[in-house]
């Protein structure tokens, strides 16, 4: 009985958008609505996808999400091996201060990444969207990713210097392939943070060439101010969270983990 | 020789991952001490100006900040004591070992994986005060006579911005619950069934003293979350004085107003005021955290 509950309540909000997607407007604002899609329509999703600007939208929204993800992997690979495995005294240091990163509220720098952005003329481009994003994704991966390369076993390092590899070759050789479950929890979990963020993509773009989705569907209007159309905002709800879902459902396990772990040891 | 050339390495590895940090926080966050102490707008058409305490000592004088901090203090402290109460039930469920125990956990994480502005549009749709299906399952079921515009009313919107926030966010603390539910090792609860202790009394002198490292990090989590709330309310009401966070008017005060230097000592208030939670909450739990490491 608690369990249906738990899963009517976690699932039913996105039950509806979802069928609300389908229905024709009609049906949409009727005084008794119907909890399946009838009359099925797929009207909303032609309106979503018929000017150009949601397509592009959505572009946006995976050059910025994976370019986040990219560099904050490649970046957090380096600096977790190095916080993990290697002898480097100011270990502790540089992981506190990694810490207090995460805990960091986004808002709190908004002023000092505004002129950031602006000196360095990548205010509304991807790349300054990228840049401002490792504020958020780029401590949460190195925390994670530093816990990953300590639980691996030290046999296998010891074994490749004592082959005469040096640390860079064991790196990139031996210890990457091993962490490979832990790239893809951490690498989802920060394009799933990249994807779905919404101030600073707010804040630091202008006009729809650098918009990302959250953006998008937040100033969805209708022909006037007055009329909303919740059928089109379903539909596009529904097309930037099924793919979310879709990643998450499949990856549960791992991203259950990545997410404990990335809380547990602080 | 190899150690050496390790810290060397590490160095080098390191190096990248700070000059980042150093360059989207450390530089910002000078900026906004910089500018907290000065008279300056975003677009620096008028030339900036140092007027010391001046915009601190307006702040403190501010409704609206004080608006604001009420607000969202409001909003903090009832959310995540929902999160907690619901998160630990859920967790608590999952962890009893039924059948179909997956399938919920794969439901919960449905909430947490939806964008924050999507689950606000969702919300928004499903309280709308005509059309809204929750006000048709109240009305239907006569739970209520007439239908409640939940988001015009400035009694009921922030009330609807804490059960958002709480069907999003609960997942995550569901999930780190019962991360620390595993941990503990199941003898002891055989050692109290053999005493003979309830299921009840269990709950209370095991489970729950057990569980509190979790429930620390779970809460400074949640807390600090919660702290800075911006999008469900901004995408669902906008900059309404009656659920106006601090985010939200900080933000305003940067971009609508275009006040460089009060914007940034309002940056600096959000973040003694996060600053401080970190710090009673390490005091009240300092012990239960130092204890785990």
């Amino acid at each position: 009985m608690l369990v249906v509950f738990i899963v009517v309540y976690s699932v039913f909000p996105f039950y509806w958008a979802v069928i609300s997607s389908f229905k024709t407007s009609d049906a949409l604002f009727s005084s008794n609505p119907s909890f399946l899609p009838v009359p099925f329509t797929l009207t909303h999703y032609q309106n979503v996808f018929s000017g150009a600007e949601f397509g592009r939208n959505l572009l946006n929204s995976l050059i910025v999400a994976g370019g986040t993800t990219l560099i904050c992997l490649v970046l957090g690979v380096m600096a977790a091996y190095a916080l993990g495995r290697l002898r480097f005294p100011p270990k502790n240091a540089v992981l506190y201060l990694v810490l207090a990163m995460t805990m960091f509220p986004q808002v709190s720098v908004l002023s000092g990444m505004f002129v950031l952005l602006r000196e360095t003329g990548l205010f509304n481009t991807h790349a300054g969207l990228i840049l401002s994003y490792m504020l958020f994704t780029l401590p949460f991966t190195v925390w994670v990713l530093t816990g990953y390369f300590r639980g691996l076993p030290r046999e296998l390092e010891e074994a490749a210097y004592v082959d005469g590899a040096t640390p860079m070759q064991t790196l990139i050789k031996v210890m990457l392939p091993l962490t490979g479950p832990g790239l893809v929890t951490t690498g989802l979990l920060a394009f799933i943070a990249a994807w779905n963020e919404y101030l600073f993509a707010l804040t630091f773009t202008i006009g729809n060439n650098v918009r990302t989705v959250p953006v998008a569907i937040a100033s969805f209007g209708g022909a006037t101010p007055f009329e909303i159309p919740w059928g089109s905002i379903m539909a596009a709800s529904v097309v930037v969270t099924v793919p979310l879902v879709i990643l998450v459902l499949i990856f549960q396990q791992r991203i259950v983990a990545g997410l404990t772990a990335g809380a547990v040891k602080g | 020789m190899l150690t050496i050339r390790q810290t060397r390495l590490a160095w080098l590895l390191v190096l990248p991952t700070l000059l980042v940090v150093a360059f989207v926080a450390g530089y910002p966050l000078a900026q906004v001490f910089y500018y907290s102490f000065h008279r300056a707008d975003i677009s620096f058409v008028e030339p900036t100006e140092f007027v010391g305490l001046k915009n601190y000592i307006f702040l403190l004088q501010d409704p609206d900040f004080r608006g604001a901090l009420w607000n969202t203090l409001r909003f903090t402290v009832v959310s995540v004591f929902l999160e907690t109460v619901l998160g630990l039930a859920i967790a608590l469920v999952i962890h009893s070992n039924f059948r179909g125990r997956g399938i919920v956990r794969a439901a919960i994480l449905i909430p947490w994986a939806i964008p924050t502005v999507v689950s606000a549009k969702m919300w928004q749709w499903m309280l709308n005060d005509i059309y809204g299906v929750i006000n048709v399952i109240l009305v239907n079921t006569g739970l209520v006579a007439n239908k409640i515009a939940f988001l015009a009313n400035p009694n009921t919107v922030l009330w609807a911005m804490v059960a958002v926030d709480v069907w999003k966010t609960t997942p995550f603390m569901a999930l780190l619950l019962l991360a620390g539910l595993q941990l503990i090792p199941s003898d002891i609860y055989e050692a109290a069934d053999i005493d003979g202790a309830s299921k009840w009394q269990q709950f209370w002198t095991l489970t729950l003293p057990l569980l509190t490292p979790a429930l620390v990090v779970a809460l400074i989590f949640r807390t600090l979350d919660a702290l800075r709330v911006f999008d469900v309310i901004f995408v669902m009401v906008g900059v309404n004085t009656a659920t106006r966070s601090l985010a939200i008017y900080n933000r305003q005060t940067l971009i609508d107003f275009q006040d460089l230097g009060y914007g940034s000592a309002v940056s600096v208030a959000i973040l003694v005021i996060i600053f401080i939670f970190v710090v009673l909450y390490m005091r009240v739990a300092g012990k239960g955290v130092r204890g785990e490491d």
